[in-house]
């Protein structure tokens, strides 16, 4: 239920959160982009919807991902309790999926034949290629040249799932260039195509749709720390590129004041090198792929190439609601470099068993440096939001390792 | 208040030509020789001018004009030395209307109110923002209104009748008609369509109509001039700028405004 004083009440009828978000496309897209929001609007009111997709996300799926008390990472950092949401262990080793069955439902629902998709890691990627073939749709995933070098094995699943995966050479060939190809895909095929976007970025109505789709995180962390520890955690922590794990995670809780909400950007070489993908530490308000929110850019307004370790975070732009959540304080920030990344990287996989994506060994390395510094009594939750097989190579590359 | 474009419009009808409107990046492919493609274009048979606003990031454009961007954009334009471009073209062409093209963004950045003075100021007539549909009217279109700017709206063949009236509501000087749906330089529109769509819009507008995308030759463009009461051609002409750039500045202007003469010609003769 929203109340009048709430913060999860947002966007407003037009996509705005704040002065944030909008719909800043061209006009070819308008038209769907209204039938769209329509057609979530009629679907979140269906009873038969919702059932249908908590069906699937537990049998497809397989959720409730479970909370985890990573125990001897709280016992090695001696401060606050640290748990992990482990939507690692969800269908493709990643939370992309919660976002990517709501999505194809609606595609259903609405008659499109086609799909089409834009990815960085690979992780959404590999997710819209699963679900399009599990529902045999045609699917079509715009991928930056770059993160294709550096993603191959996700390259492969989407491939081996039927996906068309097409190379994106424009620009900076990573993630930003991908949704500008997507998107003039879209533009080219509007009327047959669905475009699955990713994260809680681009026009009204995705921001929210996704944060709607990824919020059952946050739904389920609320039930089950409540029941293990029979109260609200104090922090939650999670990584932000787009930043949809973070929303999904965070939106179930805005309105809970006493539990902290800090979200992770990549500060990549370091912020002050210029080379980082941190959008809301160190971006200014701009629009880009169709909302309004931070974004890193020259004093021309022309779109900075960002720079991550991490592909998934690799994007020069943020979700609007993030912005939102910034500029009111609700939201706090922190920025941490490939190799504070890569650390933690390693440091979880000796310690708890657990190979974390480079992006969440992002929010983990955040974990890493306040946890010691709280309370014993304290409680930290972080979204462990992909598992790092795909990065295995990256990793061993910045290792110095050979394989 | 009447504009440089309305007058342009105005001024073709009575003769019962179709009008050539031509589209270059700002910079492109450096300042000097963008100078004096602007210089040339009127003399060419230009009847109005876009003139594109480098973004890194152009979505909805093809490869040709993103090319063009991203090569102005190395030889260090910039929003203001677009500007600075239009300023030098008004001083000597006090009557060809003249329209920037282009995204958000950079005008966001620069500051609204200061790039809409700046704009006026320089001697711009009208505005495309791409990514600015009716839905955000208030960050650049009712402003850009109040200050005598013409706000140019794109519809396409996705525009329905339920949504033109939306397209129409705070358009004015022309409605830029987008004859495909796709990017701009994509798949050639047919004549009959474009047509059948024209009409299908002068029910419900006075604005004069010109279409554009995927134009690229003097038959195809007097096609079109026979429907509609402008042609619009970039990616053919941006081309010609990557294609000869090489050869230098000297090539690059005689190869746009051949092309522009061959195209006008065709626009200007096409109702004969």
């Amino acid at each position: 239920m929203t109340t009048l004083n709430s913060l999860r009440n947002g966007p407003d009828e037009r996509g705005h959160f704040g002065v944030f978000g909008g719909r800043y496309v061209a006009e070819t897209l308008m038209p769907n982009i209204l039938e769209l929001e329509r057609a979530y609007d009629d679907a979140k009111r269906d009873p038969g919807f919702r059932a249908e997709l908590d069906l699937w996300l537990r049998d497809y799926v397989g959720r409730p991902s479970p909370l985890y008390f990573a125990h001897r990472l709280t016992e090695a950092l001696g401060g606050a309790k640290v748990y992990f949401k482990r939507d690692e262990l969800n269908h493709t080793g990643a939370h992309k999926i919660n976002n990517c069955v709501g999505q194809i439902m609606l595609a259903k629902r609405m008659g499109k034949r086609r799909i089409i998709a834009e990815t960085g890691a690979g992780q959404h990627g590999v997710a819209t290629a699963t679900v399009a073939a599990w529902m045999g749709l045609e699917c079509i995933v715009y991928m930056g040249e770059r993160d294709i070098e550096r993603q191959q094995p996700n390259v492969f699943r989407m491939k081996l799932l039927g996906a068309d995966v097409r190379p994106v050479t424009s620009g900076s060939r990573t993630l930003k260039d991908a949704m500008n190809e997507a998107l003039r895909d879209w533009v080219t095929h509007v009327e047959e195509t669905f475009y699955i976007i990713g994260s809680v970025a681009g026009p009204h109505p995705y921001p929210a749709m996704v944060r709607d789709f990824q919020s059952v995180i946050g739904k389920e962390v609320r039930t089950q720390i409540t029941e293990r520890e029979g109260r609200l955690p104090d922090m939650l922590v999670a990584a932000i590129g787009g930043g949809s794990n973070a929303m999904g995670l965070f939106h179930p809780f805005l309105d809970d004041t006493e539990t902290r909400l800090m979200g992770v950007e990549a500060a990549g070489d370091g912020i002050a090198t210029g080379h980082h993908a941190a959008a809301l530490n160190a971006g200014t308000p701009g629009v880009l792929h169709g909302a309004k929110s931070f974004l890193l850019q020259d004093d021309d307004g022309q779109v900075i190439e960002p720079h991550s370790i991490s592909a998934g975070l690799d994007y020069p732009g943020v979700g609007p609601e993030h912005a939102w959540l910034k500029d009111i304080g609700r939201l706090e920030l922190a920025a941490i470099t490939d190799r504070e990344a890569l650390d933690a990287f390693e440091r979880c996989s000796r310690l708890e068993g657990i190979i974390p994506a480079l992006e969440p060994a992002h929010a983990l390395a955040q974990v890493i440096k306040i946890a010691p510094a709280m309370d014993r009594e304290k409680i930290i939750v972080m979204n462990m939001c992909g598992r790092g097989d795909k990065d295995i190579f990256t990793a061993a590359k910045a290792m110095g390792v050979e394989l | 208040m009447s504009t440089r474009i309305d007058r342009r419009f105005a001024d073709l009808k009575e003769r019962g030509k179709a009008g050539f409107v031509t589209f270059l990046t700002a910079g492109d492919p450096d300042l000097e020789t963008s100078a004096r493609l602007l210089e040339g274009l009127p003399a060419a048979g230009a009847d109005v001018i876009e003139l594109g606003m480098p973004f890194t990031d152009p979505m909805a454009d093809g490869p040709a004009i993103q090319a063009a961007s991203l090569r102005a954009l190395e030889a260090g334009m910039t929003l203001a030395e677009t500007l600075e471009l239009v300023r030098r073209f008004r001083a000597k062409d006090a009557d060809t209307p003249l329209v920037l093209m282009g995204y958000f963004n950079p005008i966001f950045h620069y500051g609204a109110e200061r790039f809409l003075d700046d704009a006026v100021t320089a001697g711009v007539d009208g505005l495309i923002v791409v990514d600015l549909p009716a839905e955000e009217d208030e960050e650049l279109c009712l402003p850009a209104r109040a200050k005598g700017l013409n706000f140019i709206r794109l519809a396409t063949p996705t525009t329905d009748a339920k949504r033109l009236p939306a397209v129409l509501a705070n358009s004015s000087g022309f409605l830029y008609y987008v004859s495909i749906t796709g990017i701009t330089g994509a798949a050639a529109p047919v004549a009959d369509v474009v047509g059948e769509a024209v009409s299908r819009i002068r029910a419900q507008t006075t604005l004069p109509i010109a279409v554009g995308f995927g134009i690229r030759e003097p038959e195809a463009a007097a096609a079109i001039a026979r429907a509609a009461d402008g042609v619009v051609v970039g990616s053919a002409l941006v081309d010609l700028v990557a294609q000869n750039r090489e050869a230098g500045g000297d090539a690059v202007v005689d190869a746009v405004l051949a092309k522009t003469r061959a195209l006008a010609e065709a626009v200007h003769a096409a109702r004969d």
